[in-house]
């Protein structure tokens, strides 16, 4: 499944490149992209436990920066 | 600005007056306080961000190398330094966010294009009696609220919301936000309009074919979006030299600080102090910002001349193309039939040949016939030539023409064969395009040859400039895809001035056309074909850059293109050339001066030649540079 969500608080080029390549690293995850420039995140990841992948997803971008959410 | 900007312009500027304050005091006890006070305003937050870096285990942030940087020059005493990496920091941030958020902005509003409200028509009958008129109802809603089959009332001035046909009404359509094209277009009752443009002076009453979701506006905003998901080489170089360039500047910074002190060259305060020049210039910031910047810019820029580009990738390989592949009909050429040559038999008018010719044809629908009978309408000054009384006994013979009486005598039009049938002798045609052979039967019985009128697919006139242009900068090879024989595709390739001709292609052979062409100029660049994007689809998936044209209200061309030219123009492929190279050379520039400035006063600061104010440049000046660079993709 491929989604896409707006990254609030999203502040630096260099982060967004960080969270891109954590996220890409969580088990079950296909693909992301994170736009600094538009301030999206497409993931394609498994349909099954999406929501787990999100969350571990949000945690990687926190651990670069705490303001940083997905909505 | 947004409030939170608002508030850190603020806190500069109050870190800037204390920091000011400090520097002209002069030799007081004041001195040192006013340079706390300026460091803790500007820099409060970024030591918290660092130390909870520490804590989430994300050494190497922004935050620590400038806090450590700034520790360090305390440490060595230096305090005006200490708080201008902070100070300096903070500013560079705050431009950055600044101009990314502006130039976000302003892109988006090159897209706005889609309607804030749309007018429902709610019909409500009276009773049950039937004779009453219906009481209508207007009633606003938003876009995504309306179903097919709705009524919607659009007034002058208003953005079409969504995909719809005309009910009633006529007016003219902007369609420059969607196509670049100034010129409006004029639609009346029965058009299918196009969300997205705007209604100039009309009242139009339409009738909703898709919902907004379907619909143009949404797809177009949609892929513009989206666009820089799909990223190019330039940008992960980028993001993957940023990731060793850090830790290796930092490492360096490291061995600077400890190995000559060790080796007795010298203080250790010295040292370190050139080793936070290094942490200070450690920043990739500016390099992993002016490049998706650029490149976002450069998308914004076509999309306002009616190119949608959908993947920063595709931007990048469309400034290395080094060959156009064109499909003929339809892209070089207008995709209709037009009369180019009336050739009458000796003692024939030819206004005589053009009104057989048109009246015999006048029942058929191939589009031969139907060019013919257009063109006589337009030779003969607003008079029809056609004559619907005086034609009996219609025939099409399959494969070869007509036949019929036309004012009492047997007349047939067609193609060779039906004249060699008739055992007439042809002349000699030299002419591009199909040829239809008149003839006619005399009261005698005698068959005799009237004439030939030459029917063709016309080029576009701004076609051959087109190519022009394009070996202008640099386009190496230009190559037409056709299905036509190859003496034809050779006279129109020539006349259009391309430097290669595939012909006599059947619709499954483009694909590997398009291979061996791709195979031959490999090792220079990329192959971008330009198609209509209706039937050739798989080749414009093959070639490295497939780019739709004309596809302005046509879903499938949308879907199937990398590039896509609104408008049907083919004169945009130089437009979009010039955007995608401009765009690549302001990414380059970028880094190159980035890394330039960055390791030059590297080495300056490892011998001693260059303070931390250089640094500070090196770090928040290139990177304003680099933006402000970047910013130029926005124009063309």
């Amino acid at each position: 499944m491929k989604k896409t969500y707006k990254l609030e608080n999203l502040d630096c080029a260099n982060c967004a490149a960080k969270m891109e390549t954590a996220i890409k690293k969580i088990d079950g995850v296909a693909d992301c992209s994170i736009s600094f420039m538009t301030q999206k995140m497409t993931i394609d990841a498994d349909d099954e436990g999406f929501d787990d992948i999100l969350r571990a997803a949000q945690k990687a971008i926190t651990r670069v920066d705490r303001a940083c959410k997905i909505k | 600005m947004t409030e939170k900007q608002k508030k850190d312009l603020l806190r500069i500027a109050f870190a800037a007056t204390l920091f000011c304050t400090g520097f002209v005091w002069g030799d007081t006890s004041l001195r040192l306080p006013l340079f706390i006070g300026a460091y803790v305003v500007a820099g409060y937050d970024t030591v918290i961000e660092a130390v909870m870096g520490i804590v989430n285990r994300q050494f190497l942030d922004e935050n620590f190398l400038m806090t450590i940087a700034s520790l360090g020059a305390i440490y060595c005493g230096d305090y005006p330094e200490a708080v201008a990496v902070m100070l300096f920091y903070k500013v560079g941030e705050f431009f950055e966010h600044y101009a990314v958020n502006n130039s976000r902005k302003s892109i988006s509003d090159l897209m706005d294009i889609k309607a804030e409200f749309a007018t429902k028509i709610i019909i409500t009958p009276v009773g049950t009696d039937t004779k009453e008129p219906p009481i209508l109802i207007e009633a606003k809603v938003e876009p995504e609220d309306l179903e097919a089959g709705d009524l919607i009332l659009i007034r002058p001035g208003e953005k079409v919301p969504v995909d719809g046909i005309i009910v009633d009404g006529i007016s003219s359509l902007n369609t420059a936000a969607l196509t670049g094209e100034s010129v409006p277009r004029e639609v009346t009752a029965g058009d299918e309009i196009t969300s997205g443009t705007i209604n100039l002076t009309g009242v139009l009453q339409v009738k909703v074919l898709k919902p907004f979701e379907d619909s143009t506006v949404a797809k177009v905003l949609d892929l513009v979006e989206n666009a820089s998901s799909r990223k190019a080489h330039v940008e992960a170089f980028i993001t993957r030299f940023a990731r060793y360039y850090t830790p290796v500047v930092v490492g360096l910074a490291v061995l600077l600080a400890v190995i000559p002190p060790l080796a007795g060259m010298g203080e250790f305060s010295d040292w370190l102090y050139r080793a936070m020049i290094f942490l200070v210039i450690s920043c990739p910031c500016a390099l992993v910002i002016s490049v998706p910047l650029s490149l976002f810019a450069g998308i914004g820029s076509a999309s306002r001349e009616g190119i949608l580009v959908k993947g920063s990738n595709y931007l990048e390989a469309l400034a290395n193309v080094n060959t156009f592949a064109f499909d003929k009909t339809g892209t070089l050429t207008h995709g209709t039939f037009t009369v180019t040559d009336v050739v009458p038999a000796k003692g024939i008018e030819s206004q005589k040949l053009l009104e057989i010719a048109a009246n015999a044809e006048s029942l058929s629908n191939h589009p031969i016939a139907r060019s013919i009978v257009d063109y006589s309408g337009t030779v003969s000054s607003g008079q029809t030539m056609l004559n619907r009384n005086a034609l009996e006994r219609y025939e099409e013979i399959a494969g070869k023409g007509i036949s019929c009486i036309y004012k009492g005598n047997n007349v047939f039009c067609g193609n060779d064969k039906l004249m060699k049938d008739l055992y007439l002798d042809l002349p000699e045609i030299s002419q591009v395009g199909s040829v239809v052979h008149v003839a006619m039967t005399l009261s005698s019985g005698e068959n005799t040859y009237l004439g030939h009128i030459i029917v063709a697919d016309t080029p576009r006139e701004n076609s051959a400039d087109t190519i022009r242009e394009l070996k202008e900068l640099g386009i190496l090879r230009t190559i037409m895809l056709t299905g036509d024989k190859k003496e034809v595709a050779e006279a129109v390739g020539a006349s259009l001035g391309l430097t290669g001709v595939m012909s006599e292609l059947l619709p499954g052979d483009k694909v590997s056309a398009i291979e061996s062409a791709m195979e031959t100029g490999r090792q220079k660049g990329h192959l971008a074909f330009v198609g209509d994007g209706i039937n050739d689809a798989p080749v414009l998936a093959r070639a490295d850059v497939g780019i739709a044209m004309g596809a302005f209200g046509s879903d499938a061309a949308i879907e199937a293109a990398d590039v896509v030219i609104m408008a049907d123009d083919i004169s945009k492929l130089v437009t979009v050339t010039k955007i995608a190279r401009k765009t690549l050379r302001i990414c380059k520039q970028n880094v190159v001066f980035a890394l330039i400035v960055k390791f030059v006063i590297m080495v300056l600061g490892a011998i001693g030649l260059a303070n931390m104010w250089l640094a500070v440049f090196a770090d928040v000046g290139v990177a304003v540079i680099a933006i402000l660079n970047a910013l130029r993709a926005m124009k063309i």
